[in-house]
């Protein structure tokens, strides 16, 4: 019973990344108090807007789809010791890949066929983008933050000319590609399910996100793969004294983690855009850090995490539509907030919150 | 002749601009990256920096209180940044992403919630800018081929902010290389456990390092928003920190050698802003789209050691712990 319920184990995976959210809210709702707004009526905007209605949650669902795919590639990295902040520009040509396989196929096949070859590409060029520089930190030791830091302003440099010059629509001034005809967009829940989601682009793609995660869960868990990964995440020297090669790992862990972050555009692109435009992934990678922190590297602590940023993100929109005053950037403070306390200060409220558990238990922990 | 040297002069003028807010962020990461801590938040620091500068300048009419609250502020990030990553010994990288985020966030929102102007702050009147500043004999030496019109337009004619910052690289070296915080810091980035067994303090010197780097930052914000521009556009940084860091690795954290790369990336930014259309032989679209990259090419290429090598500071990263 005692091991059953590990008091730390709750801890860690319940009560402390709650603690981290609750802060996050507490200091940012002192902030709107500051601007002279009522916090208590944005939080009912927050939780109406994002819960309250078929629609509100269709969205929400739709931006946590995103959000969980960029957070298991930030995931499956770490697991490997590896900090990467290259998503966004993996994601960013992930879209590239699916948008010139949706592109040259939906005016010939239904969806279904498209998906397929499409949700490769993106896979494909994602992970190719997170080749290099997983080849410079296995092979050179580059650092692998900076590179892939550099590599997504390459991306968004190399993304600009290909819009721009490459496949632009004729006649049109917008950088973006033509519209997608119907075999290049997946079908919204609304259309396949019986439920009520309103316009949200809530679409099949959760489905692909959630098959992820089983996958990540798999790997990581179930796999010898999986235990060099994390082996050599918990200690590089022990385990290349057992064998593991550390090149392999890295390459290996960076190409999957490309390759997550690269699916995120099946659900923005083919799931609600219709098209491939500039910026389309407009800081999904960097919130993919956010989610992976506090859902400590796990698929299904990564998933809670990214239905509450979808709740940050729908309900934001919320309140800046009902609160002018209060515009969206409220999100990324919340967001930087997080990832403070939930990764860069979350030894801080552990050691507390140790100390305070501990002194309602009889027999002190064996640690 | 003559136009050949005004293009050139104010194609290096242009230069010496951009690169001002690049050598001033490439000193403060210096600082912490010497002393071991990572800066990922440079950029932050410099977003919130701006703000705080373009707010209390129109708030009090004055420049110098816009950059003494700049200074406050990047302190005040400074001081998180050594909270979490010191104290706490948490994740350095992880630390500098959020502040990017909370800057990011907080001056759109206190931007919005205060001005109501959309992100921006209220145009600033000239008195509340930082003046331009006419070295002394510039009307006489005009007349002075070469020499003249490089010294009128060149040299003088810029405003305070940008002398500061080419006179912070000196003193940047000299701090570093002469005095002993310098030695201390550089070996606290380097073996800190040797600098503990000496009896000094890693935290506090690692503090310290952090909060020389929150001036430089706080002077560049202030650069941005109160003598370049007349207020506070949001994200105005625009990836000027993450170029500073990529400049401070192309240095190998050097204190000379980044004012260099500093100018390196500027004089780049420089030619993509003047030629828009400039081609070299692939098009014009491509080549803008290639200079425009070129700072962080050539730093992932210097970083993989394919020129030379970079070597960061050995203890950079690692949170100090006295016992193990």
């Amino acid at each position: 019973m005692a091991s059953f319920l590990n008091i730390r184990r709750i801890v860690d995976f319940a009560v402390l990344p709650l603690m981290n959210v609750a802060v996050a809210l507490l200091i940012s709702g002192l902030v709107v108090l500051f601007v002279g707004q009522n916090p208590l009526e944005a939080v009912g905007y927050l939780i109406s807007g994002s819960l309250g209605s078929g629609e509100g949650i269709g969205f929400t669902l739709y931006f946590a789809t995103s959000f969980l795919f960029t957070g298991l590639a930030v995931a499956v990295a770490s697991h490997a010791g590896l900090f990467t902040i290259g998503a966004e520009g993996q994601a960013y040509l992930g879209g590239l890949g699916i948008a010139l396989v949706c592109l040259s196929l939906d005016r010939f096949v239904p969806w279904y066929v498209t998906l397929v070859p499409a949700a490769a590409a993106g896979m494909l060029f994602g992970a190719a983008w997170a080749f290099i520089p997983a080849y410079l930190q296995a092979k050179r030791g580059s650092h692998l933050v900076i590179t892939t830091i550099m590599f997504n302003f390459i991306a968004s440099s190399i993304m600009i000319y290909v819009l721009v010059n490459l496949i632009k629509e004729p006649g049109s001034m917008a950088p973006q590609t033509r519209l997608f005809d119907k075999g290049g967009l997946v079908p919204k829940l609304g259309e396949i399910l019986p439920v009520n989601i309103g316009t949200a682009p809530l679409n099949v793609s959760l489905f692909l996100a959630i098959a992820a995660a089983v996958f990540v869960w798999v790997l990581i868990w179930k796999t010898k793969l999986g235990f060099e990964i994390r082996s050599t995440g918990a200690n590089p020297a022990a385990a290349r004294n057992a064998g593991i090669s550390y090149v392999k790992i890295t390459i290996v862990c960076m190409l999957i983690s490309g390759a997550l972050a690269g699916l995120a555009g099946v659900n923005i692109l083919m799931g609600d855009l219709g098209k491939l435009q500039l910026d389309f992934p407009a800081g999904i990678g960097l919130v993919g850090v956010a989610v992976a922190l506090m859902g400590r590297g796990h698929p299904v602590g990564i998933a809670i995490a990214s239905v509450l940023f979808g709740v940050l993100y729908q309900g934001g929109a919320e309140i800046s539509f009902w609160m002018p005053n209060i515009t969206r950037e409220l999100i990324m403070l919340i967001q930087g907030l997080v990832i403070l306390f939930a990764g860069a200060l979350s030894l801080m409220f552990r050691k507390s919150v140790y100390s305070l558990v501990d002194l309602f238990r009889v027999s002190k922990p064996e640690v | 002749m003559q136009e050949f040297l005004s293009t050139v002069i104010l194609l290096l003028s242009s230069t010496l601009r951009l690169s001002v807010p690049l050598i001033l962020c490439g000193l403060a990461g210096l600082f912490s990256e010497r002393s071991g801590l990572w800066d990922i938040g440079l950029e932050g620091k410099m977003l919130f920096a701006a703000f705080a500068a373009a707010a209390a300048a129109y708030q009090f009419d004055s420049a110098w209180v816009g950059l003494f609250f700049a200074i406050l502020v990047a302190v005040l990030l400074s001081l998180i940044h050594g909270f979490a990553s010191v104290t706490h010994q948490g994740n350095q990288i992880i630390s500098g992403v959020a502040i990017n985020f909370i800057s990011s966030g907080l001056t759109v929102l206190l931007a919005v919630g205060w001005f109501a102007m959309g992100g921006r702050t209220p145009q600033l009147q000239p008195e509340a800018r930082f003046p331009t500043v006419v070295l002394p004999f510039v009307e006489e030496m005009r007349s002075v081929p070469v020499i003249g019109p490089i010294y009128a337009d060149l040299i003088s004619g810029y405003n305070i902010l940008l002398y500061v910052a080419f006179a912070a690289v000196p003193i940047t070296w000299w701090v570093f290389q002469q005095t002993r915080f310098g030695l201390r810091l550089r070996a606290v980035g380097e073996n800190p456990a040797a600098v503990d067994t000496a009896g000094i303090s890693v935290d506090w010197l690692r503090y310290r390092a952090l909060l020389c780097g929150a001036v430089l930052c706080g002077i560049a914000g202030a650069y941005l928003s109160v003598a370049q521009s007349a207020g506070f556009v949001r994200e105005m940084s625009a990836g000027k920190g993450y170029m500073a860091l990529a400049a401070l690795i192309f240095a190998k954290w050097r204190p000379v050698p980044v004012l260099f790369a500093c100018l390196l990336f500027g004089f780049l930014e420089a030619l993509s802003i003047r030629f828009q259309a400039f081609d070299f032989g692939l098009g014009a679209a491509l080549s803008t789209q290639i200079v425009q990259s070129l700072p962080y090419l050539l730093t992932v290429v210097l970083l993989a050691g394919f020129m030379g090598r970079a070597i960061p500071p050995k203890a950079g990263g690692i949170p100090y712990t006295k016992d193990r």
